[in-house]
């Protein structure tokens, strides 16, 4: 089935098979690997991306119905060679041990304090919970996140 | 994991969606209980029909009583202004199934379809005597949800039908609230309480009570809405609602090693207590 995604800005027209799950596009078909595949069964967050600007667990969702919505993966959220402020935050407070969860944390984040902008640590936490660090690094990945949420409400 | 091999079609409407629908074929709505049925193998249906994108599943209407389209996010659902002044239980377990990513994509339709009994929405449309919706290719018919949820992930749904929307009372009047008690890991309901009492004066005229978790499907609990209609709800009321709620599901029970039957149906009456004080507010 033909599908036409925009992914980061651009527009890609591909023939996949229906089965297809958006992340398997993102990955195999875009060679966007940033995007992770963790438990695979919506859990883990691993896989997390906006899809029009919502948070979505890509592997919950075929590529078919995501023809003509406009994803934004963790290799598109940096601007004009700029990262993102959720990902300078990352990088300052060690927001990661491993890394494998750290491009769905950093997604799921951007977007929360995009609409929650001052959020305290509790509700940063509460929100978190689609999100799972199996090296258990919460503690810098929430103090990232803080970080972030206390410049969005200050500017 | 790669789901099964399967047809795909989109429908635009649901009379299309009802013409398009084969013997094997499941609708697919945010598929988020569906696709992880079919990537564990569980189902493996040979035909999706597409119905994410039908304009008049979507959406909520507040006229006298609550409809609410069955294409309708969770968090649509969570954070619409007339659900939580029309039936706060309903926004509360709304915003409490899954994670943001879920309840952005997932849908009240697709969740009662799928009937998962650990599920939160159920047990509250139970309780607020909310009615099912249904087109099927011989016209519609409406199930009160009592009668909708059958038994373990089965429904009244019959091949073929398609659930449009869910339509609740107007229970602003009323004191509701949903209480559960989640696991741990996955946060599903290990037992999950929904009440509904509706006071004239100091006394409760009506009392409506479903628990879900500790059962195979939501299940509507006549003995503890007994015990706590014609009262003040006090604490000799409570408690007996509490003693009755457990047989009111003895049938129905579900367990696991964990949490074993006997051990939910003992939560269920913690849990009913806990609703009730809540829905007191």
């Amino acid at each position: 089935m033909q599908v036409a995604i925009t992914v980061n800005g651009v527009l890609h027209e591909r023939d996949v098979d229906p089965r297809t799950l958006l992340v398997h596009f993102l990955r195999e078909e875009l060679d966007l690997t940033g995007t992770k595949i963790g438990c695979d069964t919506s859990q883990c967050g691993a896989c997390t991306v906006h899809l029009d600007g919502k948070v979505l667990k890509s592997c919950t969702l075929l590529a078919v119905q995501a023809d003509g919505a406009e994803i934004t993966t963790i290799e598109g959220l940096a601007e004009n060679g700029q990262h993102h402020p959720m990902q300078t935050a990352f990088w300052e407070n060690h927001g990661l041990q491993c890394g494998y969860c750290t491009p769905g944390m950093i997604m799921a984040s951007a977007a929360f304090v995009r609409d929650n902008p001052g959020a305290s640590e509790g509700e940063i936490r509460h929100y978190l919970e689609g999100n799972i660090c199996r090296c258990t690094g919460y503690h810098n990945i929430v103090k990232a996140v803080k970080q972030v949420a206390d410049a969005a409400a200050g500017s | 994991m790669w789901p099964n091999k399967f047809d795909y079609a989109r429908a635009g409407s649901v009379d299309e969606a009802l013409s398009l629908i084969s013997e094997d074929g499941k609708y697919l709505a945010g598929g988020h209980s569906l696709l992880p049925v079919m990537k564990l193998r569980l189902d493996a249906p040979g035909q999706l029909v597409d119905i994410g994108r039908i304009p008049e599943l979507q959406g909520i209407s507040a006229n006298g009583g609550l409809t609410i389209g069955a294409g309708t996010t969770h968090d649509a659902i969570a954070t619409s202004a007339d659900v939580q002044a029309m039936c706060a239980a309903l926004a509360s377990a709304c915003g409490q199934v899954g994670d943001q990513g879920v309840r952005n994509f997932g849908t009240l339709g697709g969740n009662i379809a799928h009937a998962d009994p650990a599920s939160d929405p159920p047990t509250v449309l139970v309780a607020c005597g909310a009615t099912v919706n249904i087109r099927g290719a011989d016209g519609s018919r409406s199930v009160a949800a009592q009668d909708f949820f059958v038994d373990l992930f089965e429904t009244a749904l019959e091949d073929g039908e398609l659930i449009t929307s869910v339509s609740l009372p107007n229970c602003s009047d009323c004191q509701c609230a949903y209480v559960k008690f989640p696991h741990p890991a996955s946060r599903y309901a290990i037992v999950g309480v929904a009440v509904c009492l509706k006071m004239d004066g100091g006394t409760c005229a009506q009392a409506d009570v479903a628990v879900g978790g500790a059962t195979v499907k939501a299940v509507k609990c006549a003995g503890a809405e007994a015990a706590l209609a014609g009262t003040t709800v006090d604490e000799a009321a409570v408690n007996a609602a509490a003693e009755a709620v457990k047989a009111d599901i003895a049938d129905w029970l579900a367990g696991d090693i964990a949490y074993p039957e006997s051990y939910r149906q003992q939560m269920a009456g913690v849990y009913l207590k806990r609703a009730i004080a809540a829905a007191q507010g």
